[in-house]
């Protein structure tokens, strides 16, 4: 009696210890994250399905929203459980300093020159060109607003504005809305005078501002009346303009663009497919299917000539967009993200 | 009573084991790490050791002497583990803003050197001429650091030594803290002030009617509390189902500003946390003999007298154990501030949110939320003392 239940014991934790090890050495299926919504929805069509069937072999998506500490922290739990990201500027120059990604073979790729210089890392290969902009409705709005200055004019446009929380996007905003041209903003808060002049405009703000955080909500502050502008992903305005016939309208100038990368997280156990995947989905023909869904700009440079003309003038990198536009700078952010944000966060509770 | 054999004893230790172990693993160790993380500092003297040796004869007066430039730039050199040494830029940078570039700039210049002891750091970078950065790299050598627990509450060491506020134009975390239990705590009173009537109505309904109710508290209990936030966020919002059937009846002219403001956050919360109440203080009522009410009806006791003097004191356990839960879960919360709140309404969740994730400063993160556990434990021995108390009032 006493042997059979020492026997089921042991029973029990071999299952167990069996369990454990099995993980081990499975090959997980390639994991790969992006940013949910109508984005990802694109994506899945054009890169994760296709991907997967050419290579035989399922593929896995999820999504996340950002931060180099959720990178932090699958690296150095050892083996990652997620496989290819696709990061934001800072992340990926923040993760490339500090040996989160896998170093890329850009012969792969088809060599450095076939992409954006923007697009263009030791670690990672541009995905999208996507801007933050001005939007409102033009439904509601017969005036059309034109500038940051006029983003700061309760007079003219009367009722609440959006802005994403942070001090990213709503400092810039604030500096262009005071006069500084696009080609000085960095220049400017460089300086604490610069910082001190963009709060104090954001000072004569701050009462009419509803502030966001995830990339849909603005479009339903927008459709709701909440605020009558607001800073927003333009792929999202135009995505919500073609699915649910809605008349939002983006004002390019004094936008600022970035570029998405996708990186190979260290120590991927599916790093080999992970290159393969991001090879894949950096291929012109492969990318040139994108603005048929989402219009977001294209770093494949083959790709965004591609595009058809009907396309182009929703793309951040139509030249015609370009204009007066402003290229986040990812270094002055990653130097500067964790006092600014404590500055922002006490200038808020105020 | 017989005595309990070798065997048996070892038998009751396994039949608990498990839960030992879960609490080893899934509290106790996050939470030794979480304090660790807090006051650990070692980041910078695992990558740069003949540094913090040569710092050690640096008074931290002026610019440091050669030896210790020299050190830095042979660490530099010597670094092969770039995870160890983006930690030691990420905790520097945490000091001074710009130690990441500057870092970067002049490892590569000490890489590239064919002799570490030709480089001039002032010629890699002027910025090393400010004495501000030296500070910041003597003051990360020690392992161990109260600089995480001070900047959780809005403190710092000046240069020397003494404890000081920190610059109040980036200070907000005891602001922020307030703020927390405010809304707890008023969360908390409007949760008491529905939940106890909700479950004595509960208790003392039967058949359908009961089970209607309490279906009432626990449907949205099984509902995801996004989905409950933005069940919120369409009710309340200019031109959502409240302002509009307000303004369709005429008792308003301009919409009620109910959301982005601290009465949205308090009216989701109470929402999302009043289950935590009603639940308590209802499994409390149903042992509470039906005819104690009666009774005191028959000995002259008015509705209101028998309720202040019988009922209330008999559930005041419920209501106690109630009110604690929810004040625990409520200072936790960060969705429902973050999607109905406004600018002033965000809790201390999401300032430890940003260090976690955004910046994986997990020092600063951890110690919030030690700052968090220990207030919150307080609390807690509070309770402790005001529920063992053997005459509750009017009982």
């Amino acid at each position: 009696m006493r042997s059979a239940k020492r026997l089921a014991l042991i029973g029990c934790l071999s299952c167990l210890l069996g369990a454990f090890g099995a993980q081990d050495g499975q090959a997980r299926d390639l994991t790969v994250v992006s940013w949910g919504g109508n984005y990802q929805d694109a994506q899945r069509k054009i890169y994760f399905e296709p991907f997967s069937k050419l290579s035989g072999k399922p593929v896995l998506d999820e999504s996340w929203d950002g931060g180099i500490g959720v990178i932090a922290a699958k690296v150095k739990a050892g083996v990652p459980n997620w496989d290819v990201v696709q990061v934001e500027a800072e992340e990926l120059a923040l993760g490339c300093a500090d040996g989160f990604y896998e170093k890329l073979d850009w012969s792969k790729l088809g060599g450095k020159e076939s992409f954006l210089p923007a697009a263009v890392s030791d670690c990672g290969v541009g995905a999208i060109v996507w801007s933050t902009a001005l939007s409102y409705d033009a439904g509601k709005l017969t005036t059309a607003p034109t500038s940051w200055a006029d983003f700061w004019n309760v007079e003219k446009f009367p009722g609440k504005r959006g802005l994403r929380r942070g001090p990213k996007y709503a400092l810039e905003f604030a500096l262009m809305a005071d006069g500084v041209p696009a080609d000085k903003v960095y220049e400017t808060l460089g300086t604490p005078a610069g910082v001190d002049r963009a709060f104090k405009k954001l000072d004569a703000l701050k009462p009419h501002i509803v502030w966001w955080e995830s990339g849909a909500q603005p479009l339903q502050l927008l459709a709701s009346g909440e605020v009558v502008m607001t800073s927003a992903y333009n792929g999202r305005i135009s995505g919500i303009n073609k699915s649910e016939g809605k008349n939002f309208k983006v004002v390019w100038p004094g936008s600022v663009y970035a570029v998405d990368s996708w990186v190979v997280l260290k120590d991927s156990p599916n790093r080999q497919a992970g290159m393969d995947f991001i090879a894949f989905a950096s291929k012109a023909e492969n990318q040139a299917k994108l603005p048929d869904y989402i219009a977001y700009g294209l770093p494949n440079k083959q790709a965004a000539s591609a595009v058809p003309a009907a396309l182009q003038g929703d793309l951040p990198t139509t030249p015609k967009n370009l204009e007066g536009t402003l290229a986040l700078d990812a270094d002055f952010w990653v130097d500067n993200i964790e006092e600014l944000n404590a500055r922002f966060n006490a200038w808020l509770a105020r | 009573m017989s005595r309990a054999t070798a065997g048996e004893r070892s038998r009751a230790f396994l039949l608990v084991a498990p839960l030992l172990l879960f609490l080893a693993v899934f509290f106790l160790w996050p939470l030794g790490a979480m304090v660790t993380a807090a006051v650990s500092d070692e980041a910078v003297s695992t990558v740069m050791p003949r540094t913090a040796e040569a710092m050690a004869d640096w008074d931290g007066a002026g610019l440091p002497p050669q030896p210790v430039q020299r050190a830095l730039v042979e660490d530099l050199r010597a670094a092969d583990d770039q995870q160890a040494l983006g930690e030691a830029v990420r905790r520097l940078n945490s000091a001074v803003s710009g130690f990441r570039t500057l870092l970067t700039r002049t490892a590569g210049a000490a890489r590239d050197a064919a002799d570490p002891g030709a480089v001039s750091l002032p010629a890699v970078d002027p910025r090393w001429e400010q004495p501000r950065f030296w500070l910041a790299l003597k003051a990360a050598v020690p392992r161990y650091t109260d600089r995480n627990l001070l900047a959780a509450v809005d403190l710092r060491r000046d240069a020397d030594g003494a404890i000081v506020n920190a610059d109040p134009e980036a200070a907000a975390n005891r602001v922020i803290m307030a703020r927390t239990f405010l809304v707890a705590a008023t969360v908390t009173l409007a949760c008491a002030a529905i939940g106890l009537p909700y479950a004595m109505l509960a208790a003392a309904a039967t058949g359908w009617v009961r089970a209607a109710l309490l279906m009432a508290v626990l449907l949205p209990l099984w509902t995801s509390l996004l989905v409950r936030t933005a069940a919120w966020f369409i009710l309340l919002q200019n031109e959502g189902l409240i302002n509009g059937a307000l303004q369709a009846i005429g008792l308003i002219e301009e919409p009620l500003p109910l959301i982005f403001n601290r009465l949205g956050v308090v009216i989701a919360m109470t929402h999302v946390l009043l289950p935590f109440m009603v639940l308590p203080i209802y499994s409390v009522l149903l042992s509470v003999p039906r005819n104690l009410m009666p009774a005191a009806a028959s000995m002259g006791a008015g509705p209101l007298r028998a309720f202040w003097h019988v009922l209330l004191p008999l559930s005041l356990p419920g209501l106690l154990s109630g009110s604690l839960l929810v004040f625990m879960v409520a200072i936790g919360y960060y969705i429902t501030p973050a999607l109905v709140g406004g600018a002033g309404d965000q809790m201390i969740s999401s300032v430890i949110a940003f260090y976690a994730t955004g910046t994986a400063n997990w020092g600063m993160a951890g110690a919030l939320g030690l700052i968090l556990l220990t207030v919150t434990t307080l609390l807690y021995l509070v309770y402790g003392r005001l529920s063992r108390s053997p005459q509750l009032p009017g009982a």
